[in-house]
């Protein structure tokens, strides 16, 4: 079995859902989860905050640099991650499908190095 | 005699084949292309002195899975020779013919996967089971060869690293991989066809590797309607080759070809698969083209066949481009002026596109309108990026 990294996608500009719509996902996410963990697949799911309340500890020499911050201001951040253990790609993709159907965001499929 | 020509026929007839059976047995594709490509030197050493083997392609697979075998032993250490062994001795069975063709398949969908993108999908395509080598692909796709061997070495390690799998899709996912396989094959041919650059306006070794790939292909799945449909739209285009360039390279349009200098053999080939379709009834897009092509090969052409034709793509495919061509066709029924409308109403969707001005050209010049007509055959050749299309435009636009 090998691990993969589902990340969501989330644009930083735009419109946020309205509080019906985000409850609509999110009750999508959760059946999403279930299934995940039914199927044997589902490591770990977890939503993240915004990219402004990140910290980043940056080594500089001997010292340790904290700045405030994301590590890289970009257009997209990852807005939350699942973690999943299946056989092959082609089974992590079909996760990347449904979560993409449930979440309504690109999700980047990345297999990991080592897990 | 065997000598290097003999050695290079099989090379290309059974790479691809070869090949597909060791990523099977060894796990890892370039693992395979090493240990086939060693059995190929192999050969060429051996094949002029004890003559041609019974099978070929057999030996070079039981060659190359022994030094693949020979190879780990000697680079691996003890554990883990052990545990390779066992996994490279379970397969240790003759090349059989239906599991060779499920190999070569697999090898197929792993080439085409939709993870991986399209120029990363061709060149694969063409390497693996084509048994090009790099230098060939560059010099067919008009790329820089290190742009070509980058591209193959960063997707063989995605299918590495992401863990593509070596299967042939369930049936679920049948009809989308098989698409995206056809779709690959045709793009190979339509850029031979004609090419989006270049002086030539047809470059017949890409036709010809695509044709190759599609009778692979057809007859890895023979029940596969599309596969066929997609053969025989090539063998039908491919037909008429010859007549679609006159003696200094320039373009003659469909209507104004020497029918004598069309390629009956491949016309009757193709025309068989599309009967073959026919019987089948289960109509895709590849199979309708073929059919309208099948139809063009006939002389008088039945233009109202034609439109039918083209009525029934549209409905499979809704696609500006085959709106376009059907524009054309209605015009051989109704008139120039009937096709001008229908075409001036895509000029949002095609605006941008060559073959728009083009058709709308011609069109206005069959309706004596010469100035709008010059003014479309510039916009027409302001838009292509292949001489000898250019050239055509140029010469149309001189004759008004």
């Amino acid at each position: 079995m090998s691990h993969y990294l589902l990340s969501v996608v989330t644009p930083t500009e735009g419109t946020p859902p309205t509080p019906e719509e985000l409850d609509a996902i999110m009750k999508n996410v959760d059946t999403l989860h279930r299934e995940m963990r039914d199927a044997g697949a589902w490591v770990f799911s977890g939503g993240l905050d915004a990219p402004d309340t990140a910290t980043v500890v940056r080594p500089r020499g001997d010292e340790l640099l904290l700045t405030d911050g994301p590590f890289i201001e970009a257009r997209e951040y990852v807005g939350g991650i699942s973690i999943i253990d299946v056989p092959d790609l082609d089974a992590a993709l079909e996760w990347g499908r449904r979560s993409a159907r449930a979440i309504g965001l690109p999700i980047e499929v990345r297999p990991f190095h080592w897990a | 005699m065997v000598d290097q020509a003999d050695v290079a026929r099989v090379f290309r007839e059974e790479y691809g084949r070869a090949v597909a059976v060791l990523v099977r047995l060894l796990g890892d594709i370039d693992l395979a292309e090493e240990a086939v490509q060693e059995a190929f030197e192999a050969a060429v050493r051996r094949w002029p002195e004890s003559g041609l083997p019974p099978s070929p392609a057999g030996w070079i697979v039981t060659t190359a899975r022994n030094r693949a075998i020979d190879r780990h032993r000697r680079e691996s250490t003890r554990d883990e020779r052990q545990a390779e062994a066992s996994r490279l001795h379970v397969s240790d069975e003759p090349l059989e013919e239906g599991a060779v063709r499920d190999d070569r398949l697999r090898l197929i969908f792993t080439c085409c996967h939709p993870s991986l993108g399209t120029s990363a999908q061709v060149a694969l395509t063409l390497r693996l089971l084509g048994g090009l080598t790099t230098a060939e692909i560059a010099r067919l796709f008009l790329v820089p060869e290190p742009t070509v061997a980058q591209r193959l070495v960063r997707a063989k390690n995605k299918i590495r690293k992401a863990r593509i799998p070596y299967r042939v899709p369930q049936d679920a996912d049948l009809p989308d991989r098989l698409h995206a396989v056809l779709a690959v094959l045709y793009l190979i041919f339509t850029e031979g066809h004609t090419a989006t650059s270049g002086g030539a306006l047809v470059r017949g070794d890409l036709c010809a590797e695509a044709i190759r790939l599609a009778r692979q292909l057809a007859e890895l799945m023979p029940d596969e309607p599309e596969a066929l449909g997609l053969l025989a739209l090539m063998l039908l285009v491919e037909s008429r080759r010859a007549a679609r360039t006159a003696p200094d390279g320039s373009l003659v349009p469909l209507i104004e070809q020497d029918r004598s200098r069309w390629d009956d053999d491949l016309a009757e080939q193709g025309r068989d698969l599309v009967r073959r379709c026919l019987r089948r009834d289960r109509p895709g897009p590849y199979q309708v083209q073929a059919a309208i092509q099948a139809v063009h090969s006939e002389t008088p052409t039945d233009w109202r066949q034609v439109v039918a034709l083209y009525d029934h793509l549209l409905a499979l495919a809704p696609t500006p481009m085959v709106a376009l061509n059907r524009a054309i066709a209605v015009g051989e029924v109704d008139g120039p002026g009937a096709a001008l409308v229908l075409v001036d109403g895509l000029r949002t969707a095609l605006g941008d596109h060559h073959l728009f001005h083009a058709t709308r050209a011609e069109l206005l010049r069959r309706l004596g309108r010469a100035d709008e007509a010059a003014t479309a055959y510039v916009d027409a050749a302001d838009r292509t990026r292949n001489a000898v299309e250019r050239d055509f435009l140029d010469r149309r636009r001189g004759e008004l």
